[in-house]
């Protein structure tokens, strides 16, 4: 029997976008992403000036923090990464400057790349600098989200650092470990409705490479996807465009491997959303903590952003120091340990249940990525919580978005108007429901690959349903109750 | 058969709590006046409390600058700056969490400027609650049926 998602959707459905009309030939095209990058420039240049003399001190009326932590990261988690993966990443101005003198040119392909072009680290290939570089980020959350300055100093910050670390890494280095945005789009990615990979994998076993190559064993870097050609460069996210094993969390979705492929071989594929969960490959420990802590980051998100506490606004609004220092402690702590503590307590659980032979730690790491639908439900339940209530001050600093007294498109003196306020509760539980039946349903085929025996995998999959449903429960409360 | 008897197990703890839930008795309404008090960027106090069917007054005082009081859901609205009060006069009809939040920009974190009214009983968290608990029994008898 095929396995389905929700015992709806076949795992193995998929609908390439690329048989509609023309959308291959606009993918195909150098134009694309590059005219929307620099739309996203022009606009990322407004927000930067916005974050600097938009010298509104009430960040609700300021330009760069309406539209970057109330447009931007709200459609981040509620449109880009759950349907279209890292797509935000194939449109993003930031590392731009980086590429574009990685590439010395703007549309013109010129392989050999300007720079040192050093290898990354080996034990910094994974998430780790940006689970850290992200929880440094949450810290300044009561800074970040209300004073313009700061949302400035961020952007710029990676602005910078893209430029600097593409003259000394290869390709898009900064972006796969250092952008603290990356890492969790790269984890609720592997929920996304769409993916790209290639069409047909007999095309690419059959992709002519010399037969030298082939005996040396290393014909698949001689791929024009993975080495690049005339028409386009090699993978800048260093994936092997054509593994169908790869989840979408490394894949930057640049849509180079469409130029390359000179087999037009490349899909990007319509799919039932979380099957990347239930890919047995590359799982770690660091994904398992990016995991914990974006649910709890959720958490405290909300306590200070939509809770009732003063003391913990104070806190994270760094009113006396040794408020703030409590703040970033308790975060920290929570976030690092206790949560990943409480999840283990289960893992643990399911481990001696299941009498299974895999070690804890294995079962521990598979298991959290159950965490990954809830999660990014959690986020979806915050942002509209966000959104609702403070969406009417986007259609005020549009009009503005200096301070400077303009009134552009003459929506300047639109009032705060919360909008539909009384069914965000609905919809956030909508929301949360949803990412239990879709962490339920991935925790059982996990399970089911973790534990060979059926028994056994029944057993083991007690603890762990259990621990979704509680903390389902708990964020069904906190947000609503 | 020990997850039969695990399974029946669970059901009938699902059972008894829907049960003990849906005759929670509501308290008969009443008359109440709460005095709400705003300062940069809270209110106090956090959380109030009232029972369906309840007339309730708010009165709001703010203790530092201009502040207002909106009430999601209600869609009620008041504002007050020192030494001069707002007040909301309702019925609690709608149960449930409602977000109260400042509906005057009053500094940096003025949209984070919150507080909860809580009208008991809370259907709405009762039932998600349930749904829940549906949610993870389904999933355990289907896997136990798919590994038969
Ligand atoms: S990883 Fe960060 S900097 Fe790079 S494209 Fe994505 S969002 Fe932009
Ligand atoms: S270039 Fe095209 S055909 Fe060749 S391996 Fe890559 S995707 Fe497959
Ligand atoms: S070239 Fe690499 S990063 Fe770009 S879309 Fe293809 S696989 Fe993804
Ligand atoms: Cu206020």
């Amino acid at each position: 029997m095929k396995d389905k998602i929700l015992g709806i959707f076949p795992l193995d459905w998929r609908y390439d976008i690329t048989s509609l009309p023309y959308v291959r030939s606009v993918l195909k095209s150098r134009w694309v992403p590059f005219l929307i990058i620099v739309f996203n420039l022009f606009f990322f240049t407004i927000i930067l000036m916005a974050g600097v003399v938009g010298g509104v001190s009430a960040g609700n009326y300021n330009f760069a923090i309406m539209f970057v932590w109330i447009l931007w990261w709200v459609m981040l988690m509620l449109v880009f990464v759950p349907f279209f993966s890292r797509i935000w990443c194939s449109t993003c101005p930031l590392p731009a400057f980086g590429e574009w003198i990685q590439r010395l040119g703007f549309l013109k392909v010129r392989n050999k790349l300007f720079g040192l072009n050093r290898k990354w680290p080996k034990q910094l290939k994974n998430m780790w600098l940006m689970n850290f570089l992200f929880l440094g980020t949450t810290y300044t959350t009561g800074f970040l989200t209300t004073r313009p300055i700061a949302t400035f100093i961020l952007l710029m910050a990676i602005i910078l650092g893209s430029v600097v670390l593409s003259t000394v890494f290869e390709r898009r280095s900064f972006c796969l470990y250092c952008c603290p945005v990356s890492g969790f789009q790269g984890l609720y990615s592997n929920i996304a409705m769409t993916e790209i990979r290639c069409k047909d994998p007999e095309v690419c076993r059959n992709h002519n490479v010399s037969t030298r190559a082939k005996a040396l064993g290393c014909d698949y870097q001689q791929r024009d996807c993975v080495r690049g050609n005339e028409n386009g460069y090699a993978c800048p996210w260093l994936e092997v465009p054509f593994n169908q094993n790869r989840r979408n969390t490394y894949c930057g979705m640049c849509f180079e491997c469409f130029k390359t492929c000179p087999y037009d071989n490349m899909a990007f594929n319509l799919r039932p959303p979380a099957t990347d969960l239930v890919l047995d490959k590359k799982r770690g420990l660091d994904e398992a903590w990016k995991a914990f802590m974006m649910l709890g980051i959720a958490i405290f998100f909300f306590l200070i952003m939509q809770g009732p506490f003063g003391f913990l606004k104070d806190w994270a609004n760094a009113k006396t120091l040794a408020g703030y220092l409590s703040y970033i402690s308790v975060h920290s702590t929570f976030n690092l340990l206790i949560f990943p503590g409480i999840f283990f307590v289960f893992s643990y659980a399911s481990h001696a249940l299941g009498r299974t032979e895999l070690p804890l730690k294995r079962v521990f790491i598979n298991f959290s990525y159950t965490l990954v639908p809830l999660g990014l439900m959690a986020w979806i339940a915050f942002s509209v919580g966000i959104i609702f209530a403070n969406g009417s001050y986007l259609i005020h600093v549009i009009s503005d978005p200096f301070g400077w007294g303009w009134n552009l498109l003459g929506t300047a003196n639109f009032p705060w108007t919360p909008f539909m306020t009384g069914m965000v509760p609905y919809m956030q539980i909508g929301g949360l429901l949803l990412g239990l039946a879709l962490s339920l349903d991935i925790g059982f085929k996990i399970a089911r690959q973790t534990f060979k025996n059926r028994d056994e995998a029944v057993m083991g999959f007690y603890p762990i349903a259990a621990f979704l449903t509680v903390t389902t429960m708990f964020l069904m409360w906190l947000f609503t109750g | 058969m020990k997850n039969g008897k695990l399974i029946l197990l669970i059901i009938i703890f699902v059972l008894l709590t829907s049960l003990s839930l849906t005759l929670a008795q509501p308290e008969a309404p009443r008359e109440r006046e709460i005095t709400i008090e705003a300062y940069k960027f809270a209110y106090n106090p956090e959380i109030i409390e009232v029972n369906q069917g309840d007339k309730v007054t708010i009165r709001f005082i703010s203790t530092d600058v201009h502040h207002g009081l909106y009430i999601d859901g209600y869609e009620l609205k008041t504002d007050a700056i020192p030494g001069h009060e707002g007040e909301i006069t309702f019925v609690a009809n709608k149960t449930g969490k409602f977000t109260m939040r400042c509906s005057v920009t009053c500094g940096a974190f003025h949209p984070y400027m919150i507080s909860y009214l809580k009208v008991k009983p809370d259907y709405r968290l009762f039932g998600s609650i349930l749904l829940a608990l549906i949610l993870f029994l389904s999933s355990i008898v289907l896997m136990v049926r798919k590994e038969r």
